[in-house]
């Protein structure tokens, strides 16, 4: 079976996010003032087979701590569907 | 003593780093394509260098994709039996990635990319000049890492004014601590964000890149 699986790649909370930080900027200068913070991440789609969903999400979690996402600097959150 | 550099795709200081070691440094340079993996010919007295540039279009994040590169494999063992590894700009990304080195580089502070010249203090405290191209050089680490680099006399490279000193307003990208380049604990394998390769002859304006390659790679 394929479970189409979706990695949520984010820069740490304690993190500066220069990009989200010039979105925000950019929504400021659109006067949408209400939007007091913008952190910009990354969806990673993955088709995997396997044949359970825990299967999928252990072969997504692999994939990621060894590659898609760094811990140094990233945490990462895992969807299934 | 001779030298291998690194190409992957999108390194463009590679040749540069070659001609520096060749023309103003008389060495040996062999140069290793990213695909291949045999480094029988270097001996631990010899070095390799990941040169600056990009590698695999730097997508994912800086070096990521580059750390599973057949020959970064053999650079890690390459490292790990005591070999001397030097990483510039990119190649620091690499490093930092391949966990050779603690730590990471993250976009810059001010969101641009810096390419001038900036002062660099080093372990001797003497300031040499050396350029900086980079968009992704900000120095991160927790504080008990960035507490232990200190400690055991790590950190090989702070960025500083004119006259050593450093502070805040020398810091050209955000990095932690001024941190421009570091060593991991071996003493064996370097990183650092500035470019020595671009100033080693007087035509370029700037011989201080000389000092450094020399210090850190044939000492």
């Amino acid at each position: 079976m394929i479970f189409s699986v979706q990695v949520k790649v984010m820069p740490l909370k304690e993190l500066l996010d220069p990009q989200g930080k010039a979105v925000l900027g950019g929504l400021t200068n659109l006067d949408l003032r209400s939007i007091k913070d913008v952190r910009i991440g990354k969806n990673i789609a993955l088709q995997i087979e396997a044949e359970t969903a825990e299967q999928a999400r252990a072969a997504a979690e692999e994939a990621t701590k060894k590659l898609l996402a760094n811990p140094v600097m990233e945490y990462f959150e895992i969807e299934i569907s | 003593m001779k030298f291998g550099v690194v190409v992957f795709p999108g390194s463009n200081c590679d040749r540069d780093i070659q001609d520096a070691l060749q023309n103003d440094l008389n060495k040996e340079v062999i140069m290793l394509w990213h695909k291949d993996k045999n480094l029988d010919m270097f001996s631990t007295q010899d070095g390799i260098i990941l040169p600056g540039g990009f590698s695999y279009g730097d997508y994912l994040r800086c070096g990521a994709i580059a750390r599973f590169s057949p020959m970064m494999q053999s650079v890690v063992e390459f490292a790990n039996k005591g070999g001397k590894v030097l990483g510039v700009c990119n190649g620091f990304q690499v490093l930092c990635e391949s966990q050779l080195l603690p730590g990471i580089l993250l976009r810059n502070a001010n969101r641009q990319f810096i390419c001038k010249n900036v002062f660099l203090k080093g372990a001797d405290n003497k300031t040499l000049k050396i350029p900086i191209a980079h968009g992704e050089g900000r120095y991160y680490a927790e504080d008990k890492i960035l507490d232990r680099l200190e400690a055991n006399n790590q950190v090989i490279f702070q960025y500083c004014d004119q006259k050593g000193s450093v502070n805040a307003a020398a810091n050209p990208n955000g990095s932690l601590r001024n941190i421009a380049g570091i060593k991991n604990e071996a003493g064996n394998v370097f990183g650092m964000m500035p470019h020595p390769e671009r100033a080693t002859k007087q035509a370029l304006g700037n011989v201080d890149g000389k000092i450094i390659l020399q210090t850190l790679l044939m000492n």
